[in-house]
């Protein structure tokens, strides 16, 4: 059988690497990504290991990395992806690296501080600039204010404010001048004139340009302020208040001959600034746009150096003979593969003695490995997230593949949403090399993304189902022509006349088509494909379509619960465990159709059997089956018999499915006990000694190869566990009633295929009649633009409730139908998944150390 | 229009000629066994559908409820 029938056949191995061709085989593994390795020291602290010193380096690199990736995402320089994907550089080459990643880091670094540095001096002469620039206008103001001759002549306002004895005001003024933030302005003011009693002189002024802030980048609005104040306690003061408010101080002469003295210098020292700072900008541009040519190749060097070192990590050093033992499960049918890797490792290393590698036997499970591609790996995932299958067990995934889009079908019938579905899963799929390439960042998306193949499959079964129940948005189409004749009602009945309804009588002549001519022995001849049109309009469809699909259901249901059974056949085929198929799957098999594979007989009977002429005598199938299994006699006089000799039939049946039971229940423990008690042996310490109870000899059977070390270090565990009846017995019991119970209650589950089908198909005509249909009903001008918007809104709320939420509803239940009552039948689930050592995982950072 | 049991001969001969034959022609690959289950499971789950769908109509113990009005239309228009 295909691969993904079984997981593939696994084998331990164990590898002698010599420590100089150890790197560089590992590195050919890690490419060939098949072997998943072991940990051999994990009592071993991660912090002891023998290749710490290597991790640490490559920790420090990566670190290096990220910073100048950080940095060339803060000038948005685009990383050249070339899709080249570099084999990991032999350790020699590390130092030169690193030596690379610090020279760069260093410079980086450099270049930064000095931006930085810069950028703050030209912060500050930008703000002298403005000071100098807005005191000028404080200046002149004050000037215009005093006339022409300010020495002489005050004012007394001024007078009173700044000084009220002295004839001299300017020179005993003194004042600062600063820059603070716009926003602390007026706590600013206020917090001066508090402190100050109101005896300082406050002035400001915005500068309209804003300013970079060198240390974070952030963009800050800023204000000029200019006070005045008299003494020297007051200076101090509002020096204080400057430093508190982190403003700013610059000086500032008095004259105005000096002031422009100092605007002239500080212009030029700005434009000088200006183009050292465009040379520093322009240098790190062209150090970041080398950086950025090869980041991502160092990435995946770094990243695949250091995913080694931490394979490296899990060997077993052997000191004498200078190797390095490791032990890893690989595919079988991939030795040869691993075996031409680590020669071609060995070959690169330049190393002599070649790697030896050697399959182990070992009795511990080997992991779970199943090769999936684009196709089947959306399938996988959904066995995956129930659980990993046991090693060789048989897999579900391709079964449902089919089974699953179909049993999301069977509740999600409708042409119209199938199609709708279809077409969403068709773009994807078409579209998927775009957005394989492109991880899409919507994680819903995604998802859905993922099980494109799962969808396009549900929307193409969809639009099938939807053709049986002939349902296209609700609507019927009449394909075939009907097989009901209203015209020959219409012939027969004189009261057709008037208004109400009326029922077509299928006993009528003509009313359906090929009855009642063949009658009692022939059948009507029905609408061939799915059904008939007619109901569609009809007030009794949902009474038809009820019993239709609930025994569709069933019988459904029933097959692929016997569909697992058979699966459940081959597991105990592969595993030879003829004890649990004879004692166990048998019963089993025989007690489900007894039950509900009897019923499924007596549905078809009661299909082909009775017809509108006995219709009136005919039984109901479930009372039935709970009469059946009462033992109460079926009679024709009392309408509950269905075929002659039906008593003896199922009198018979249940006394099958009754013996079944213990059938289930005691045959294994008590083979068990039997073969454990004849055989007579226990086994000590992996020494089989024959007990006989009424001698005190024992002899030696057969011993395990206590001296051979390889078995003895693999197989510890491996000793035959003690028997333990009463143990065997509460298993078994355990499991015989809950396989009996599953039979009824998992047929039940199955109904919900039922309920989810006639909800959406209610739905939807809900949708249609009390939404589209009014629409298309209103008449004139009017109704042309009404249908063109009632359209829109019953588009949405097809798509938003009839497939999105339906489809979910049905897609769950679908997958609970397979995980427990499906999957019940035959999968245990209790393996663990083969996760080999694989660089093309780790390069793109799925995997995290 | 064919008769009962000519219908299901035909269509359940479709089916098995999909599911029997199909296996057989498909192109040789490394999931061909995969290919092949997902024919055979198709064609009898599709086929086991209509067949319960066509045997549930076999027999009809009921007409469909009409009201007058769409059984004049349906007289005319089918």
């Amino acid at each position: 059988m295909g691969s993904l029938f079984r997981s593939e056949e696994m084998c331990l191995a164990q590898l002698y690497l010599q420590s100089e061709a150890a790197f560089a085989c590992v590195s050919e593994l890690g490419e060939l990504g098949l072997a998943q390795f072991r940990d051999l020291n994990p009592n071993v602290n991660a912090f002891q290991r023998k290749f710490v010193n290597e991790v640490r380096r490559c920790d420090e690199m990566e670190r290096k990395l990220r910073f100048l990736e950080r940095e060339l995402k803060k000038d948005k320089i685009p990383i050249r992806d070339t899709g080249d994907d570099p084999v990991a550089p032999p350790p020699r080459e590390m130092i030169g690296l690193e030596a690379k990643f610090e020279k760069l880091e260093n410079e980086m670094k450099e270049v930064n501080t000095n931006q930085e540095a810069l950028k703050r001096n030209f912060l500050e002469l930008t703000e002298l600039k403005h000071i100098l620039r807005k005191t000028q206008s404080f200046f002149e103001e004050a000037a215009m204010y005093h006339g022409n001759q300010p020495e002489t002549n005050q004012p007394e306002e001024e007078n009173l404010l700044v000084n009220d004895y002295a004839k001299t005001p300017y020179t005993k003024l003194g004042f600062v001048a600063g820059v603070i933030l716009r926003e602390k302005v007026p706590a600013f003011e206020r917090v001066l004139w508090r402190a100050c009693r109101g005896n300082v002189f406050l002035r400001h002024a915005e500068i309209e340009t804003t300013f970079e802030d060198p240390h974070t980048g952030d963009t800050v609005n800023k204000c000029v302020f200019i006070i005045f104040f008299q003494g020297d306690q007051l200076k101090t003061r509002v020096k204080k208040i400057c430093e508190g408010f982190r403003a700013t101080l610059y000086p500032c002469p008095e004259t105005p001959q000096e002031r422009r003295e100092i605007a002239i210098g500080v212009m030029t020292r700005i434009e000088d600034l200006q183009t050292v700072l465009n040379q520093t900008e322009d240098h790190r541009k062209i150090v970041l746009s080398q950086v950025a040519l090869d980041i991502r190749v160092w990435f995946i060097k770094v990243r695949k150096i250091k995913a080694i070192y931490h394979t490296l990590n899990l060997f077993n050093v052997n000191i004498a003979e200078k190797c390095l033992i490791a032990e890893c499960w690989c595919p079988v049918v991939e030795i040869d593969r691993i075996q031409l890797a680590l020669r071609k490792g060995t070959e690169l290393s330049g190393s002599s003695v070649p790697s030896i590698m050697q399959r182990m036997n070992t009795k511990e499970a080997p992991p779970t490995y199943n090769r999936t591609d684009k196709f089947t790996q959306g399938f996988q995932a959904i066995i995956d997230a129930f659980g990993i299958a046991n090693y060789r067990e048989v897999n579900p995934a391709p079964f449902t593949i089919i089974t699953f889009p179909f049993l999301f079908a069977v509740m999600f019938g409708d042409i119209g949403h199938g199609l709708l579905m279809f077409l969403f899963a068709l773009y994807l799929v078409l579209s998927e090399k775009k957005y394989l390439a492109k991880k899409p960042e919507n994680e819903i998306f995604e998802m859905m993304f993922d099980g494109r193949y799962l969808i396009l499959l549900m929307g193409i079964f969809s639009m099938y189902t939807g053709f049986l129940y002939n349902e296209c948005f609700s609507r019927s189409i009449n394909v075939f022509g009907s097989a009901w004749n209203v015209n020959a009602m219409n012939d027969s009945n004189t009261t057709l006349q008037g208004s109400g309804t009326l029922t077509l009588d299928p006993k009528t002549y003509g009313v359906f088509r090929g009855t009642p001519l063949p009658y009692p022995n022939g059948t009507g001849d029905p609408y061939p494909y799915g059904i008939d049109p007619i109901w569609q309009s009809a007030g009794n469809k949902i009474s038809v379509q009820n019993s239709y699909k609930m025994k569709n259901a069933v019988i459904m249901g029933l097959l692929q619960m016997i569909f697992g059974l058979v699966l459940a056949f081959y597991n105990h085929r592969y595993n030879k465990d003829y004890l649990a198929l004879f004692c166990e799957w048998i019963p089993q098999l025989i007690f489900l159709m007894c039950l509900i594979g009897y019923l499924c007989i007596l549905i078809f009977y009661k299909w082909a059997v009775w017809n509108v002429l006995n219709s009136n005598s005919a039984p109901s199938l479930l009372i039935g089956l709970i009469n059946m299994f009462m033992f109460t006699k079926p009679t024709w006089a009392k309408k509950t018999q269905l075929y002659s000799n039906q008593n003896e039939v199922q009198i018979t049946i249940v006394i099958i499915a009754i013996l079944c039971v213990p059938w289930m229940l005691l045959t294994k423990p008590i083979i068990l006990y039997l073969r454990n008690k004849f055989q007579g042996t226990t086994r000590y310490a992996g020494v089989r000694v024959a007990v006989d109870e009424t001698s005190d000899d024992v002899a030696i059977l057969d011993h395990d190869h206590l001296d051979d070390p390889e078995t003895a270090s693999i197989t510890p565990k491996d000793e035959e566990e003690k028997f333990d009846m009463s143990e065997v017995l509460i298993y078994q019991v355990i499991h015989t009633i809950e396989y009996c119970l599953s039979c009824i209650s998992h047929t039940a589950s199955y109904l919900r295929l039922w309920a989810l089908s006639l909800a959406h198909s209610e739905l939807s005509e809900v949708l249609w009649t009390m939404v589209m249909h009014s629409g298309l009903s209103a008449k004139g001008i009017l109704g042309a633009f009404m249908s063109f918007v009632i359209f829109w809104g019953f588009a949405g709320l097809t798509v938003g409730i009839l497939l999105v939420m339906e489809g979910l509803s049905a897609f769950l239940h679908a997958l609970r139908l397979h995980w427990v009552e499906f999957q019940s039948k035959f999968y245990k689930g209790e393996g663990y998944l083969f996760t080999p050592f694989s660089f093309s995982l780790i390069v793109e950072g799925r995997v995290d150390e | 229009m064919i008769g009962a049991w000519i219908t299901i001969g035909i269509v359940t001969l479709i089916w098995a000629l999909i599911g029997g034959v199909g296996p057989f022609i498909l192109p040789k690959g490394p999931n061909r066994g995969v290919y092949q289950t997902m024919i055979v499971l198709t064609a009898v789950c599709c086929w086991l559908h209509w067949f319960i769908t066509y045997m549930s109509q076999l027999n009809p113990l009921m007409g469909p409820t009409l009201t007058r009005g769409e059984i004049y239309l349906m007289g005319w228009v089918w």
